[in-house]
């Protein structure tokens, strides 16, 4: 069978195991935040796109958080279909190369993406902007690369193993 | 007239000013969160982060060296930390608030030149993406050249972080620690040198140099906008100071003193919870040199029928209702007993400890933090938290369910407890002792509650109109000393205190009455000095040191005065003890009666809240 049909057929198990492995991965970022290992709030960055409005930047950007973490399950499964392999231990290595992308990638990017966001270059502007993240997102405090890549294993790992325990990839399925 | 606490015109000695600085050198600025005190010389000397018993990132007031030392300006020596912007050479310094407003305004003439610097802590539009708490500090050139020196060291947690420091942009620099940041946005250029930031700018007339130092805690940090985005700020907050201000209900003689203790008052209140906060500070000395260094920055329920009596008074029924709400749900964890102090979230593990790398206040030894105050029996406070239960409920006309159950077993607690010694509304350590005027507040409690229980608003418990009659009979009888014609300090005592002087105040006696003249008398006998007055006689505390004469002890004198209709004499009073405060109008915790010198923490909502009392006081009598 190939990726896209398993893809069709496994659909509703996709999004709901997408769901789990946002769910954890958000629960580790969000904790860290909390228990001030990192300033750090992917969500936050996320929403804060759209509007200034600190409270609708939060909820849209958990929205959107939410619908990328969906997006990214289905990127996952193609991956483990295209290889015929779904492991707890796959999905955490392909999760850790994911974070350390977003970390050595994607956040040193976003201030010139980022519509309020500072840049190192910037000098003196008219509104509030929110401090760049810097390499590896230091920024936001030393431990940050930790408990991003944390973050990132973790959602691997779900959706690896939740594959592996369903059997879709490489075993006869539910 | 009195000396001024702070003359509000000093020379400084080339950047090497010696200890001669008083407490009411400082003004404060704040964003109902926390508050920043700020030296008649432009150094922002205190500051603690994100609420007022957070450590502090700005330390430099509690390690002023003696006299005959320097103050720790080399920036190679200090480690407490400091944000200062001041001329580089010597000048004579004037400062105000812009009239209504918590903005500070400080003027320094070098004789070539003026400059002035406009502090704030913004009170920006909410739910916007800002900052936690800004700091906006405004350079403006008046008129002239004049260098104007600039150093930003942050030390949190008492000096004992050194956070590094990072340029983000040429005049962007941050420093973190922890899940906390600080952003310090100029248009002007510094150099880092060991983790803090100094320069020196020539500042002409017209010049207007914006420095913003923004913080953040367990979030992404925010920078804060310059120019007209920051003179937006400025209006803004200026704007809504003065429409707070504007709603103050006092038609009387002292309007602007009243204001300015009322934007004290609200400086003081944390805007999560409605508390409010004894003073912003820690360990500043009730006698320079000397130990009673306290740790001031919670809530005392002592203080919570004058301060719900001054709320009240002037209209403020928004902060009335919140700081109620605070008091209702601070106590919930202790109830239906009472403790001494809460902080701003109910809070009640404040161990004291002492900062032992600190030198105090002119060498004021201990720095102290927390307060062991918190595990004292004070029965007074009963009666502070019932007696503005029923102002808040006569003001309002209703009382929840909630809240009056509450209360019914606050009435229990002093109904089995009002026999006990405790430690008094004075909170004097060692052995617990019967007080005259923690009885007097048992009775006010009780009575408080039979009056709401009269007005349907709560079911009374049974036994409470006993123990209302046994308690005045008890006061009358081993309270009231025949031999002094006056109320004692203790049951069966001969010691005087000014806290007596409240039985007037709070309706236990009439300020009139042949006993409450008698009272009065004593205690200005006893206790009053240059027109002020002691809280008690030297050593019933058990302390040696000295200390100065308690600010708001003058204030319940007054309105005993305005009470039994002494206008004039009540009038030449308030002029007389308001003419201590600073040169913005501040006043501390105590007055030094010899010098006029402030003393104690700073500045002092209690102080404050005897201010706007005795004057609504004056103009209702």
């Amino acid at each position: 069978m190939s990726a896209t049909d398993l893809f069709a057929r496994h659909l509703p198990q996709l999004l709901l195991w997408g769901l789990v492995a946002t769910v954890a991965m958000t629960t580790i970022l969000q904790g860290s935040q909390g228990l001030g290992l990192s300033r750090l709030s992917l969500p936050f960055l996320v929403g804060t796109f759209f509007t200034s409005n600190r409270d609708r930047a939060t909820v849209i950007g958990f929205i959107v958080y939410l619908i990328g973490g969906w997006g990214f399950a289905m990127l996952y499964f193609l991956f483990f279909a295209g290889i015929g392999l779904a492991t707890w231990w796959l999905g955490a290595l392909l999760g850790f190369l994911h974070g350390l992308f977003l970390l050595v990638g994607a956040l040193p990017l976003l201030p010139y993406a980022h519509p309020r966001m500072a840049s190192e270059h910037d000098g003196p502007g008219t509104g509030y902007i929110l401090e760049p993240p810097g390499f590896f997102g230091l920024n936001y405090g030393r431990r940050t690369p930790l408990t991003t890549l944390l973050g990132q294993v973790v959602y691997g790992a779900t959706l690896g193993g939740l594959c592996q325990i369903g059997g879709v990839i490489g075993g006869a399925g539910p | 007239m009195p000396p001024r606490a702070g003359s509000g015109t000093r020379a400084r000695d080339g950047g090497r000013t010696q200890c001669t600085a008083s407490i009411g050198d400082y003004a404060i600025i704040g964003d109902c969160r926390s508050a920043a005190l700020i030296s008649l010389q432009g150094s922002l000397d205190w500051l603690c982060l994100p609420e007022f018993a957070s450590p502090s990132i700005f330390g430099a007031l509690l390690s002023q060296p003696a006299r005959g030392e320097t103050n720790g300006s080399d920036p190679g020596t200090d480690d407490s930390g400091r944000f200062a912007i001041r001329p580089a050479v010597a000048a004579r310094v004037s400062r105000r608030y812009i009239p209504d407003s918590n903005v500070l305004e400080t003027t320094f003439d070098t004789g070539d030149g003026i400059v002035r610097t406009v502090d704030l802590m913004p009170l920006p539009p909410p739910r916007q993406i800002r900052p936690m708490t800004e700091i906006l500090r405004i350079v403006e050139g008046v008129s002239g050249r004049v260098p104007v020196a600039f150093e930003i060291t942050p030390r949190p947690d008492y000096g004992r972080i050194a956070p590094g420091l990072e340029q983000r942009a040429p005049t962007q620099w941050a420093w973190a620690w922890g899940s906390e940041c600080l952003h310090f946005n100029a248009d002007v250029r510094l150099n880092a040198v060991d983790a803090r930031l100094l320069g020196q700018q020539l500042v002409t007339a017209g010049d207007r140099i914006f420095c913003s130092l923004a913080y953040t805690k367990g979030d992404i940090g925010v920078i804060a906008p310059l120019g007209p985005a920051a003179e937006q700020r400025l209006e803004d907050t200026l704007r809504w100071w003065r429409q707070w201000s504007s709603l103050a209900r006092y038609a009387g003689p002292y309007r602007d003193g009243v204001v300015r203790s009322a934007l004290a008052l609200k400086l003081l209140t944390y805007a999560l919870s409605g508390a409010v906060v004894a003073a912003p500070s820690t360990s500043l000395p009730e006698s320079v040199g000397g130990d009673r260094n306290w740790d001031y920055r919670y809530c005392w329920l002592r203080d919570a029928a004058l301060t719900m009596r001054a709320f009240v008074g002037l209209g403020y029924l928004d902060e009335a209702r919140a700081f109620f709400d605070w008091m209702m749900h601070a106590t919930r964890l202790t109830w239906p007993e009472l403790r001494v102090l809460y902080d701003v979230y109910g809070r009640t593990a404040l161990t004291e400890k002492e900062l032992r790398h600190w030198r105090g206040f002119c060498d004021s030894r201990p720095v102290r933090i927390g307060n062991g105050a918190h595990t004292q029996l004070q029965l007074d406070v009963y009666g502070a938290v019932c007696l503005a239960a029923r102002e808040f409920a006569t003001a309002t006309g209703k009382l929840e369910r909630d809240a009056a159950r509450l209360l019914r077993g606050f009435g229990e607690s002093v109904c089995r407890e009002w026999q006990q010694p405790d430690h008094g509304i004075w909170e004097i350590r060692g052995e617990p002792r019967q007080y005259t005027f923690s009885k007097a507040m048992c009775w006010t409690a009780l009575d408080a509650l039979i009056q709401l229980s009269e007005r349907g608003l709560l079911d009374l418990q049974s036994g409470a109109r006993e123990a209302r009659a046994a308690l005045r009979e008890l006061i009358e009888t081993r309270g009231y000393n025949l031999g002094l014609r006056a109320y004692a300090a203790t049951l069966d005592g001969t010691d005087v205190d000014a806290s007596l002087l409240l039985l007037g105040c709070l309706g236990y006696a009439d300020p009139a009455s042949e006993r409450m003249r008698g009272t009065y008398s004593r205690v200005h006998e006893k206790l009053a000095r240059n027109g002020l007055l002691m809280r008690y006689e030297p050593g019933f505390d058990g302390f040696a040191a000295p200390e100065g004469a308690f600010g708001i002890c003058s204030f319940w004198a007054i309105d005993n005065l305005a009470k039994r209709g002494d206008r004039e004499e009540a009038h030449r009073a308030f002029r007389h003890v308001t003419g201590f405060a600073n040169d913005v109008g501040l006043l501390a915790e105590e007055i030094d009666p010899d010098s006029g010198v402030l003393l104690g923490n700073f500045p002092q909502a209690y102080t404050h809240v005897g201010v706007i009392n005795a004057a609504l006081a004056m103009e209702q009598h």
